[in-house]
């Protein structure tokens, strides 16, 4: 029965992390870039809900909305100012560039908020569900990280498949320079995708922070990476890649933590991924990519 | 016998069948040609010659030796060399040094022998250098030894590309349309460097292109390629008025 | 002529680590060297010696790499269980630091081979997350290693000291998180100066050397380089090998600087690789002299700017970010041409 129970943990970390992988598969599919920083945008996501429930004393759900809106805001400025000149740069210097706006929020956020470690209060308030006589605990924020993660897989495939922006990010990320000349508009469309995966970015660090309540200027540097990680194992670029590729990575590490090893679990999910690699050198999903000689 | 036999060679990939049956016989010192209509497969024959693809069937003998289905670098090492359609230089290396690759298997030295710089590293590099610029001085490339590979200008890179290919030694050149992107002069001056080749080192050439007047001014011989078949092969003269290459070529 | 060249450029590069070298050692003669920066020079050493070599894989290879603090601490450890077991066994303290060295080289180069193999299959991002993983289990497995010796020999556990069972002779060696304390502190500066040296010798002339022009070959163009006759895999795999080993003396130097040794996400994590990836990119991607210059200014830098403590890596981060944007928008260059000297 416990083995149950790890199982759904593993699928509810696993949803954080598919939704975090989300933010960093769109914007490699489009602007094909490493957005190194998505992970700390959860970050501040977490610190504004927290901000706003704590200090501000206004009611979770605003909280979380009033976070979507700071952080679907902070990923366009990013875009803005740090990614855009660089269009035409090396992938290497987007790269750094994308480091340093990290470091940033993470050093903007230790001065804001100090280095302590903050206690995030639920804004989940869904109760408990006991199944099998109470050998089954699953907890309100697993039920509510599941389910975030069905509908906005959804509802993002909806948006890509039925809207006209849904089909131009498709265009774009096809062919930059064809698309533009089919008349879409390619930097709003990379403002829309960075928006979009910042806003996710968002809900990911509420409900991260719901689940393992405490939050520190660092607390979004491991999930991405480990996000990052679900996106390549997927197939980074593919939406539905993400999805498999978080989940997976979710259940791997929580299952390891239970089985094998807490303290090698880290090792275990990092190994799994060079294996699927090697196997499947574009991950699971992936296209595979030759070359035209 | 022929320096290169090839026999019903084909290829499919998944289920599209690029090239099919194709035999081509090149005696050494020839010219030889290899034209086509765009997506023919004229590349994909190069691609099987020089062991980038795989034949899916067929048999490839070089000077007696069957290299069906080796290595690229083996097939190099066989004795053929190659250009390639969209020029393809280290960029960031000198010319000197793009051919001083070519000559990599030729004149080799350990890697300690390269760190530790023993004698044997001067006197090799020494021999490199010298025979390299013997490869440049025939291209007219001399006096852009030291110039950046990227910083040549587009003919220039083109002949850059051919030098590298001798570099290696090799008993078969394939050239991948060499005068693509040349203007009529540069074509002309191109032919008589290819004739040059021939002679001075005694060389093997097939080569793919579209230009009819170089194909026409230079090669010996020809095979037309269509939807992967030969449509037509033998001489020159002959292979360019027939009625099924004119008609492949202008459309009915 | 260009060989001269390349012989003038490469002297420079060693006459600024020797010029270097004499001005700190004046400086430490007459006293005038602050504390803080006497506990620098080992490090500018070492982060050196980390950004020349990752610069062989990204500059010279032309490979991401974000997991080159692995190799670092794979040869600090290997190095280090090396001391800590010959302590009393070779008692000149010189000879076993050499030893050491090598061993830290050597093991890195064999993690480097083994990592180097996805590195023929993977390109780009993916290779750049395969080494990033790689990276990190190298970190996580030094934090559970326990590694003890008793006069049956070697014991290993992945659980505790405890489980070890040694005998009552037994010594423990690698603890787990605690990892490794007691290293003979053996790194001076002039070792490490000297270390540096050894690396800038052989990757400048593993790169004007036939090998070096194959990797640089197969960076610029594979398919071409492989008509050629060059052998890509084993080049590659050379390269990598290389690198890493550099990255293991460097781990080697590292351990043997500090009384206890762990493996922490600071020293030896993923944040550790990018930042020596900066070093190697500011300084100029293949341009070894600038991984120098860059490690040196930029790991001396934020110890420097103490007095804003606080704010130091705020500016580091913004500068980063400057940097970038100066070299790379489009606006800025238009900027440069207009007022550049030359016009």
């Amino acid at each position: 029965m416990s083995f149950i129970t790890y199982l759904i943990n593993g699928i509810s970390l696993g949803s954080v992390y598919a939704i975090i992988a989300l933010g960093y598969t769109m914007v490699y599919g489009i602007a094909k870039m490493l957005n190194f920083a998505h992970g700390d945008v959860i970050m501040v996501g977490g610190f504004v809900a927290f901000t706003a429930i704590t200090t501000l004393g206004i009611s979770p759900l605003l909280s979380v909305l009033i976070s979507i809106v700071i952080c679907t805001a902070l990923g366009i400025a990013i875009e803005k100012i740090a990614y855009k000149p660089l269009r035409k740069a090396t992938p290497l210097a987007v790269l750094i560039t994308a480091i340093g706006v990290s470091y940033f929020l993470q050093n903007v956020a230790l001065l804001v908020f100090g280095s302590d470690t903050k206690l995030f209060s639920s804004v989940v308030n869904v109760p408990d569900l006991s199944l099998a006589e109470g050998q089954i605990l699953i907890t309100g924020e697993t039920i509510v990280t599941i389910l975030a993660c069905i509908v906005i897989m959804i509802v993002l495939s909806l948006f890509i498949k039925k809207t006209k922006s849904g089909q131009a990010m498709l265009a774009v990320s096809e062919d930059k320079g064809a698309a533009e000349l089919m008349g879409v508009n390619v930097n709003k469309t990379i403002s829309l995708t960075f928006a979009i995966g910042s806003g996710l970015a968002a809900i990911a660090g509420v409900l991260l922070c719901s689940a393992y309540p405490t939050l520190n200027p660092y607390t979004g540097a491991m999930p991405g990476i480990k996000a990052f990680v679900a996106a390549v194992f997927g197939g980074i670029g593919s939406i539905p890649g993400a999805f498999i590729g978080g989940i997976l990575l979710g259940v791997i590490e929580n299952l390891s933590k239970a089985y094998i090893s807490s303290q090698l679990s880290d090792a275990i999910v990092f190994s799994v991924l060079i294996i699927v690699l090697l196997v499947k050198p574009t991950g699971i999903l992936g296209k595979k990519i030759s070359e035209k000689v | 016998m022929a320096l290169l036999d090839v026999t019903n060679l084909g290829i499919s990939f998944g289920g599209l069948r690029a090239v099919d049956s194709f035999e081509v016989h090149i005696e050494k010192g020839q010219l030889y040609g290899l034209i086509g209509p765009n997506g023919a497969g004229k590349t994909t024959v190069f691609n099987m010659l020089t062991g980038v693809y795989k034949p899916t069937d067929g048999k490839i003998v070089l000077d007696g030796k069957n290299i069906t289905g080796q290595k690229t670098i083996q097939i190099n090492r066989e004795g053929i060399a190659r250009t390639f359609q969209n020029i393809r230089l280290f960029k960031e290396l000198t010319v000197l040094d793009n051919v001083k690759a070519g000559l990599h298997n030729d004149y080799p030295y350990s890697v300690m022998t390269g760190i530790l710089r023993l004698p044997k590293y001067y006197k090799t590099e020494k021999a490199m250098d010298e025979r390299a610029m013997e490869l440049l001085e025939v291209f007219g490339l001399e006096n852009e030894a030291t110039y950046l590979a990227s910083n040549l200008p587009y003919g220039k890179q083109r002949k850059l590309e051919i030098a590298r290919a001798l570099a290696t030694n090799p008993k078969l050149l394939l050239l991948d349309e060499p005068a693509a992107g040349m203007n009529p002069n540069e074509t002309k001056e191109l032919m008589d460097t290819i004739r040059l080749i021939r002679d001075k080192f005694d060389m093997t050439i097939l080569l793919i292109e579209h230009d009819m007047k170089l194909v026409s001014g230079i090669c010996e011989e020809l095979t037309v390629l269509n939807f992967g078949q030969v449509l037509a092969q033998g001489k020159t003269s002959d292979v360019l008025n027939d009625p099924q290459v004119i008609k492949a070529y202008l459309g009915e | 002529m260009k060989m001269k060249k390349t012989t003038k450029s490469n002297l420079i590069t060693y006459g600024i680590v020797i010029v270097f070298y004499i001005v700190m050692q004046i400086m430490a003669g007459t006293g005038s060297l602050s504390s803080l920066l006497k506990g620098l020079l080992v490090p500018l050493c070492i982060y050196s010696i980390m950004a020349v070599s990752l610069n062989l894989t990204v500059g010279i290879l032309g490979e991401l790499s974000l997991g080159h603090a692995g190799f670092m601490c794979v040869g600090a450890f290997a190095s280090a269980f090396f001391s800590m077991c010959t302590k009393e066994t070779i008692t000149n303290g010189a000879i076993r630091f050499v030893i050491a060295i090598l061993i830290g080289a050597l093991v890195a180069a064999i993690f480097g081979i083994l990592i180097g193999i996805p590195v023929l299959r993977l390109r780009g991002d993916y290779l750049a997350i395969v080494t990033l993983a790689f990276g990190e289990i190298i970190k996580n497995i030094m934090n559970v290693l326990y590694v003890g010796v008793d006069g049956s020999g070697l014991h290993v556990s992945i659980k505790s000291a405890s489980q070890l069972q040694m005998d009552e002779t037994g010594k423990l060696i690698i603890n787990g998180a605690q990892g490794i304390t007691g290293t003979p502190n053996n790194s001076t500066f002039t070792a490490g100066i000297i270390i540096l040296l050894i690396t800038l010798f052989i990757i400048l002339n593993f790169v004007n050397s036939r090998a070096g022009r194959a990797v640089m070959a197969i960076r610029d163009n594979r398919i071409a380089a492989e008509s050629v006759g060059i052998n890509i895999s084993a080049y590659k795999l050379l390269a990598f090998a290389i690198s890493a080993s550099m990255a293991g003396a460097a781990g080697a130097l590292y351990a043997h600087n500090l009384s206890t040794l762990t493996a922490l996400p600071k020293n030896f994590g993923y944040n550790m690789s990018i930042m020596i990836l900066v070093y190697v990119v500011l300084g100029g991607i293949g341009n070894i002299r600038g991984s120098i210059i860059a490690a040196m200014l930029l790991t001396a830098l934020p110890e420097l700017l103490r007095s804003f403590a606080d704010y130091r890596m705020l500016i580091y981060s913004i500068v980063l970010i400057a940097v970038m944007l100066f070299n790379w928008s489009p606006k800025a260059r238009e900027l440069r041409d207009k007022y550049s000297l030359k016009n």
